[in-house]
């Protein structure tokens, strides 16, 4: 049946469809995953309460309980807002989401756009969640979520760069911008004669991997940086306005960005679906089976950080937000960038 | 459709507005002017409230914005008046006590204290030495229930949310404490003309010393979690300085004015029937004035409440727990003020009694009135997100802002 399926439509539409579905699941899985085990229940055992409990064992279900109420809920439209702006915002955040998936790296051949400029294609396309955050905060007609789109773009701006540079590290030791390359340098690269099983580019790239960590933080406006949203001064920014599905589509957007990054974090920075044991074989199909559980673990583990900071801290001024991105952390990633130039002709 | 105005006539929709409202309106409008001609920008007038999360109630604040910075900010109170003033007038004296358990309603009992003190002194009856006793220690048991919240508040208007769990968390345990001697866990209902309405519980004085091991635990945990945080540094050091002859002149009280570097606390300066002499304890003050030191006063002085109540529950004398005072009370004519030091500052009672049944009148004084009569000349200058810090610091309840 669908081998006749696959026959009837031609290559494009299967790989399309392909595209669309690993896509959709890539980026909805990590979203929740992260919003139950680390919004629900690491937050709330840290905050010394046990979270959501009544929904299936162990407030299991309680995803299905939210999503069901979101989608339950009256699509409002503020009056003077203008209206088809409004309805496209949360598509545009989420699309910017999906988009970034595409290029991630589950496996050898586990990819679903295999770019020879993939890392670069990935953070171009995370900026297009801006111009959904201007759009969401100018449509809504609301002065709080008209400052709060302002400070996002700020915000994401200026944390665009940091980024940026902090990524050009791995990419000048790595000698690739492709995703898939970039694991398989990290599987095959030595220090000093030393590894022959691979070690992740987080040993000689720990600043960078450091920059990386603060600056998709603001990336994804969680505390210490989430004025945009700052519910105690802008009640919820370029959020204000949204319910029901509109709203859900922001909340995915916001977490599935958080899981998105969370995986172009560890292919570039913790070895991606490799696992740094000696002996193993990189072209090996087994990769991609174990490649997806193994990024997963990964994912998980630099979204423990991002959650952890997210719960701790007290959020930023934006000066002090500015200031840190322009005065702290762009410097500290240039000078990260010219050691590593230097000492990759020097070896 | 319009309505046609003869001179002489206000009709409903002229608004009568006093002349220092209309001085302040024409200055907003001269700012908003002097902006578009010099930027060519628009002055925006953000209006925070009276639902708004951070005025935690229903305060409203009238922000005149540059961009980010505030040009002028005007506090609207008032939305949430409940006449408590005029409610006095038509309940005894006895019954008085249940209503103005809700003006300040974190630190309940605090509210009741004065009142009574007044209503005491104006009948010439004093406390027996173990109701002063048990009252001193239920005052400063609400001080922390009060404290506390804010201490865990402070951060979730700055954007950390953990802090505020662990207050309610320990919080928890006092208001068992208070539950188990009044009844009440928010309002006792407690305090009665020439003593109290019940002595302790078996136990209780055991079982409190533990809770007050636990909120020393739960200072020092806030110490190291919010006032060690350098974000939380950053955000309050040197916002909202208050000089010492301002918080004076503006009439601040409580941790506010101490955090300014005024030596001043009630609690050891009014004379009243409490057993404050009989303890050896310290008012804390901080020379900077600004929302950090404010934090740190209110965290010391939670700290130093735990102290005092230890010392009480070891020195609490045996004895009635209520003087003779007839069974229907009439308070001779007379007029009386007693303020106390309560959670939030000063607060007072001025009764005159016509020698009734109910009190002729009450006058309230509380203590966030006049500390959020500050905001218009706190706020001047500063961005949008220390208006939350500053009205965090400076700590209001709506109830006892607007009565």
């Amino acid at each position: 049946m669908i081998s006749t399926l696959a026959v009837a439509l031609d290559d494009y539409w299967v790989t399309t469809i392909f595209r669309i579905v690993g896509g959709l699941v890539a980026i909805l899985l990590p979203a929740g995953t992260l919003v139950y085990l680390f919004l629900f229940k690491m937050m709330s055992f840290m905050q010394s309460r046990l979270g959501p409990m009544e929904a299936g064992p162990y407030g299991s279900l309680q995803l299905v309980a939210e999503v069901g109420k979101w989608i339950q809920k009256e699509d409002i439209f503020p009056e003077r807002a203008d209206k088809y702006v409004f309805a496209l915002a949360p598509v545009v955040v989420l699309i910017s989401t999906f988009v970034l998936v595409l290029v991630v790296p589950f496996g050898p051949d586990a990819v679903l756009l295999d770019l020879d400029v993939g890392i670069y294609f990935a953070l171009a396309v995370s900026s297009i969640s801006v111009i959904g955050i201007l759009m969401a905060g100018w449509a809504s007609a609301s002065k709080y979520a008209l400052l709060g789109g302002l400070r996002a773009a700020g915000q994401l701006i200026a944390y665009e760069l940091p980024l940026v540079l902090a990524v050009l590290g791995v990419v000048i030791q790595a000698e690739t911008l492709n995703m898939n390359d970039i694991v398989r340098a990290q599987a095959n690269w030595e220090i000093f004669g030393f590894g022959g099983f691979g070690m992740p580019f987080i040993i000689t790239q720990f600043v960078g991997f450091c920059v990386f960590l603060v600056a998709i933080q603001a990336e994804l406006t969680q505390p210490p940086f989430d004025m945009p949203v700052a519910e105690s001064e802008l009640v919820t920014g370029y959020l204000t306005e949204y319910s029901g599905l509109r709203f859900l589509l922001f909340f995915i957007g916001e977490f599935a960005t958080a899981g998105v990054f969370s995986f172009i974090g560890s292919v570039l920075f913790l070895g991606g679906w490799w696992v740094p044991i000696p002996g193993l074989e990189v072209e090996s199909n087994w990769w991609n089976i174990i490649g997806p559980l193994v990024m997963a673990g990964k994912m998980m583990l630099i979204s423990f950080f991002i959650f952890w900071f997210r719960i701790t801290y007290p959020r930023f001024r934006e000066d002090q937000l500015q200031r840190l991105a322009w005065k702290f952390l762009i410097p500290v990633a240039l000078a990260n960038i010219v050691i590593t130039g230097i000492l990759k002709v020097v070896f | 459709m319009t309505t046609e105005i003869r001179p002489g006539e206000f009709s409903a929709e002229v608004t009568n507005i006093s002349d220092a409202e209309q001085m302040r309106y024409i200055a907003g409008q001269a700012a908003d002017a002097r902006l578009n001609v010099e930027i060519e920008t628009e002055g925006m007038t953000l209006n925070m409230g009276p639902q708004h999360p951070a005025t935690h109630g229903t305060l409203r604040l009238v922000a005149k914005l540059d961009g980010e910075q505030v040009i002028g900010a005007e506090p609207i109170m008032g939305y949430m008046h409940r006449g408590y003033e005029k409610l006095t007038e038509v309940r005894t004296y006895p019954q008085v006590t249940t209503l103005i358990n809700r003006i300040d309603w974190l630190g309940s009992f605090a509210n009741e204290v004065p009142f009574i003190l007044a209503a005491e002194q104006l009948m010439e009856v004093e406390a027996p030495p173990r109701a002063q006793y048990i009252r001193t220690i239920l005052f400063e048991l609400s001080r922390i229930a009060n404290i506390s919240l804010f201490l865990g508040d402070m951060g979730v208007q700055l954007g950390a949310v953990t802090p505020v769990f662990l207050a309610f968390r320990d919080r928890e345990f006092v208001l068992n404490q208070i539950e188990a001697v009044t009844g009440g866990r928010f309002h006792p209902n407690f305090d009665r003309i020439g003593g109290l309405k019940d002595d302790l519980p078996a136990g209780w004085i055991e079982d409190t010393k533990a809770v007050m091991a636990t909120m020393r635990t739960f200072c020092d945990e806030l110490e190291d979690l919010v006032m060690g945080n350098e974000i939380f540094q950053a955000r309050c050091r040197g916002i909202g300085v208050i000089p010492p002859d301002v918080a004076l002149s503006y009439g601040l009280s409580g941790a506010n004015l101490r955090a300014s570097g005024v030596d001043w606390d009630l609690r050891r300066d009014a004379p009243n029937s409490m057993v404050y002499d009989q303890v050896d304890w310290k008012v804390w003050t901080h020379p900077d004035g600004d929302s950090f030191a404010r934090y740190w006063c209110r965290l010391q002085e939670t700290r130093e409440a735990t102290n005092i109540i230890d010392q009480l529950l070891d020195n609490i004398p045996s004895g009635p727990i209520m003087a003779k005072v007839p069974r229907i009370i009439k308070v001779p004519p007379g007029e009386a003020y007693v303020a106390t030091e309560n959670p939030l500052g000063a607060m007072g009672y001025y009764i005159v009694s016509q020698g009734e049944l109910v009190p002729f009148r009450v006058k309230i004084r509380t203590a966030s009135f006049s500390n959020m009569s500050i905001t218009p000349w706190l706020l001047e200058g500063v961005f949008v997100p220390d208006i939350i810090t500053i009205l965090a610091s400076l700590y209001f309840i709506l109830g006892d802002i607007d009565r």
